[in-house]
């Protein structure tokens, strides 16, 4: 990585005790404050034809007041919306700034969304500026301009191959920065002055959630939200402006705005951006962030990786690799927690880093990190127990866009796979009669916009706000989460049914990467699958097994036998616990193909959309239940261009025995 | 939009033997500046050996090549390429073991102006050139949408991506003339479509000639503004593309004919 942008001689100094509290209301003015106090310092970083540039929170508020000037002479006013789109790049980072700047609301829009979701969000925001960051984000919008007649301009911000373009309402973000700063150097007052008009209270960004049902909602935030939430959890943590972000999450979603925007312009810390999409791992080893936030599929296709290539090393390096891992796992956690080790426990950990634990934080990127989070599902405890083994401080943090994230963290030496922490500061959690949680928070949204009935119903006059989620606080005072409220239900003979509960169990295995439990006034329960592409396919590659595509592969007959093994190890560790025996899985079957969010099948942030999944694939459910040997279904398939498909198969179904005794516990995760 | 200009390359009755097959026989193509010119034709119908030719590989026994005004006699591949003329292979000739960025280096060497030895000490001049030479290449790792594999040995990439390096090497070199031998063969139909909007992206932006052999119908009449159709050595068409999709010889030529 390139060192030059540490400027050397300046205290470390934590923001949350940093000057201008109070007085810095708003992310513009606190870019204006960064830019005086730590001008110097880089604010943002994106890798870019193989380098590291940098820019200096100076610097990034001369592009925000160049892109906001230059908006501001093409007719943006105050209270405008201004959809962004595209992957993390500091130009769309300045534009959310820009729109901030001039009064307006910034709406980030998934950047992977088809037209038609786009179409949705954009008409329903009224958006009339978009800033998109390429030609593939300009081509959806041409695509559906029509459909949003309020959209009056595209500022794209990377020329390449669209020199033919000459549609009116197409600018290049280079160009309305130009005509940005004639517009300040006419009249340098305008952008201060439109600072200064701006107010905490006002809205900040308009967030749309993807949603597991229905329409997405447009979450509206306020600087006060926004910014409390946030400092809350800096003096929580004790972030300070030295701190080291990847900015990778999409735009869109609030875990990756209040990480990589709300959270470096409360602190003052920098965020870096990736060299693309696919670059992110090879991005996040050079960086070395010191706060990394990921939700747990991530943390698991990390870890999936790490045992797919430690399948290929010498027999020593395994032995002792393994050797090493499963002795952290035992003394790990505890040192981490700062508790009672005995000398030769110590020494031996120390000795394990310099073999093990460090090599490999270092090939992850994950040598600096002083807070990790996950969070947004659940996390298999043996995942889990694998980071915090290594000596990275990974937590669990409870939130949602509605609470701008925080309202439970976990305190460090207090940290339980489990359990998603206890309150905040500022926060109230309740737990309502019917088990659903409640909370009380100055992050608390103002309104669904133009969504009266669904804010009315999150939103009660009591002013608590109603999550959708069941737990309960456990005796150390730590909520703890089981699943969606209106997703847990009851067998045909009464038995409870929590199908996330057990879809978490299956897909703690590396070889399940996606399950649908249905169990719900049936029966028995039922899985629909999904395996995983690369785990499996080293999985079969080793065995001489051949396919040519991930259909081919879930078909196969040792693949069945594989994924049976794991949930027979579901089923023993259900039995185990009386009041879900009743909750083992009787029959599965493993899908053609894999479910997609260009379907509608999971959310943009990857959650499976249950009622539209077993709706889609009723056929195969009802063949589950029917007690056939097969079961058939035509799926429509959207390609990567948006072009629909038709996808037909006949699939084989398994009966899994069920109802045996407890077992042996299950095995830290090894593929192969 | 793009002009195309006048003939930078023309081969003239060219006719090239191997004992007693004529591989091409009395051929004259003139390949203009800007334009996309795809060759077709049957497999023998001497396609690649007219690239051959082209770039100084093999050495017609009859006729002349003029390139850029000049007419040349015998030519070696390496002052070919040192004239600006490029090319891809049909079968992949990249170093296996060397990574994509090392790969795309070495179409630079040819610019690389300090020897060996300078290069091996590795300082002052010589790390100035080099720095030069990589930021070139990061330009066009850019532009092909390879970072991800920019330290990876290119033997462990697949076939697609291999392809795409090796138009990395040939566009490293600047060349004015690009001549690609079946770039798509062997591709998957989401990297032909890749593929397609890089040659056409190549050819916008740098306003790179190319000259480009392709099997794939559906692509040839998409991308080319002209199309030279070749069979057993002789042209039979030369054309837009939708003329030469009409023409009888070469409907004759690729369905088969009661000869």
């Amino acid at each position: 990585m390139t060192a030059t942008d540490f400027a050397p001689g300046r205290d470390r100094q934590s923001a949350a005790a940093g000057s201008g509290r109070g007085v810095s209301d708003t992310f513009p003015k606190l870019l204006l404050e960064h830019a005086r106090l730590r001008a110097d310092r880089p604010a943002n970083r994106e890798k870019d034809y193989g380098i590291w540039q940098s820019w200096s929170w100076a610097e990034v508020a001369a592009e925000v007041e160049a892109l906001a000037c230059g908006l501001a002479a093409a007719g943006f006013r105050r209270g405008d919306k201004l959809a962004i789109i595209g992957d993390n790049r500091p130009r769309l980072y300045w534009a959310i700034a820009a729109a901030q700047a001039l009064g307006g609301v910034p709406v980030p829009v998934y950047q992977d969304a088809v037209a038609e979701e786009m179409t949705f969000v954009l008409d329903h925001a009224e958006v009339g500026f978009a800033v998109a960051e390429n030609q593939e984000q300009v081509d959806k919008l041409a695509e559906i301009k029509e459909r949003c007649p309020l959209l009056e301009m595209v500022i794209f911000s990377d020329p390449r191959g669209m020199r033919h373009y000459d549609q009116p309402w197409l600018d290049d973000y280079t160009k309305v920065q130009e005509r940005g700063r004639e517009f300040a150097l006419a009249e340098p007052e305008f952008f201060p002055r439109e600072i200064a008009k701006g107010r905490g209270g006002d809205t900040a960004i308009i967030l749309y959630t993807s949603g597991t049902t229905g329409q997405p909602k447009g979450v509206v935030l306020t600087f006060d939200n926004i910014i409390t939430a946030a400092k809350n959890a800096i003096a929580f943590e004790g972030l300070t402006d030295r701190e080291e972000v990847l900015a990778y999450l999409p735009m869109a979603w609030i875990g990756e705005h209040i990480f990589s925007y709300a959270q470096a312009y409360c602190a003052g810390f920098c965020a870096s951006c990736p060299e693309s999409q696919a670059t992110v791992m090879l991005d996040l080893r050079e960086l070395g962030p010191t706060y990394f936030f990921a939700p747990p599929r991530i943390f698991e296709s990390i870890l999936t990786q790490v045992m797919i290539r430690m399948e290929d090393a010498g027999w020593a390096k395994h032995r002792l690799f393994h050797f090493f891992l499963d002795f952290a796992r035992r003394v790990g956690p505890r040192i981490l927690d700062r508790e009672r080790v005995s000398v030769t426990d110590r020494a031996l950990y120390r000795l394990g880093d310099v073999l093990v634990y460090g090599p490999l934080k270092n090939t992850l990127g994950f040598s600096r990190i002083r807070i990790a989070y996950t969070a947004g599902e659940a996390i298999g405890p043996d995942l889990f127990t694998f980071y915090r083994s290594l000596g990275i401080n990974l937590k669990q943090l409870y939130g949602m866009t509605e609470s701008s994230v925080f309202l439970c963290i976990q305190r460090d030496g207090a940290v339980k796979p489990d359990t998603v922490g206890a309150p905040i500061k500022d926060v109230e959690i309740r737990i309502a009669e019917d088990g659903e949680v409640l909370f009380k928070s100055p992050g608390a949204f103002q309104c669904y916009y133009k969504n009266p009935d669904a804010t009315a119903a999150a939103k009660r006059s009591d002013g608590w706000v109603h999550t959708g989620d069941s737990g309960f606080f456990d005796a150390d005072g730590q909520l703890k989460i089981l699943d969606r409220a209106r997703d847990v239900g009851r067998l045909r003979g009464g038995a409870l049914f929590a199908p996330k509960f057990i879809e978490n169990k299956l897909k703690f295995f590396p070889y399940i990467k996606e399950a649908v439990a249905i169990g719900d006034g049936r029966p028995f329960v039922v899985a629909l699958l999904n395996i995983d592409l690369e785990a499996v396919g080293d999985w079969a590659e080793r065995r001489n097994l051949a396919y040519a595509s991930y259909q081919e592969l879930a078909a196969e007959e040792a693949v069945y036998d594989l994924v049976q093994s794991c949930i027979e190890r579901v089923n023993r560790n259900l039995a185990a616990e009386s009041a879900l025996a009743s909750s083992q899985i009787r029959r599965f079957l493993i899908l053609h193909k894999e479910l997609d969010a260009d379907d509608g099948e999971l959310t943009r942030t990857r959650k499976v959309r249950r009622r539209i999944i077993v709706d889609r694939y009723q056929p195969l459910v009802e063949a589950l239940y029917s007690g056939g040997a097969t079961g058939r279904i035509a799926t429509q398939i959207t390609f990567e261009d948006g072009r629909k498909g038709q996808m037909r198969a006949e699939l084989a179904i398994r009966d899994v025995p069920t109802g045996l005794p407890p077992a042996e516990p299950v095995p830290l995760r090894r593929a192969g | 939009m793009k002009q195309i200009g006048e003939p930078i390359l023309t081969a003239d009755r060219i006719t090239l033997a191997f004992g007693g097959i004529t591989a091409l026989n009395a051929i004259s193509i003139g390949i203009r500046q800007h334009e996309i010119l795809a060759m077709i034709g049957p497999n023998g119908a001497g396609k690649t050996s007219m690239l051959n030719v082209i770039n100084g590989f093999y050495h017609p026994q009859a006729g002349t090549i003029t390139w850029k005004g000049e007419t040349r006699r015998r030519v070696r591949p390496y002052h070919a390429a040192a004239q600006g003329i490029a090319r891809t292979f049909q079968n992949v000739a990249l170093f296996k073991g060397m990574t994509t960025l090392d790969n795309i280096m070495t179409g630079r060497l040819l610019q690389m102006r300090r020897n060996f030895l300078w290069q091996a000490i590795h300082f002052g001049p010589a790390e100035q050139e080099e720095l030069a030479h990589r930021a070139r290449v990061e330009r066009i790792i850019d532009f092909l949408e390879i970072q991800a594999i920019r330290k990876t040995p290119v033997g462990r990439l697949p076939y697609g991506l291999q392809k795409r390096v090796e138009l990395g090497r040939a566009l490293a070199m600047e060349p004015e003339l690009l001549l690609l031998d079946e770039p798509m063969a062997g591709m998957n139909v989401e990297e032909k479509e890749d593929m397609c909007r890089l040659i056409l992206d190549i050819n916008d932006e740098f306003g790179t000639t190319i000259a480009l052999i392709e099997h794939d119908m559906g692509v040839v009449m998409d991308i080319s503004d002209r199309v030279v159709v070749l069979d057993y050595g002789r042209k039979i068409a030369d054309g837009p593309p939708e003329e030469v999709r009409v023409s009888p010889d070469v409907i004759a030529a690729y369905l088969g004919e009661e000869r």
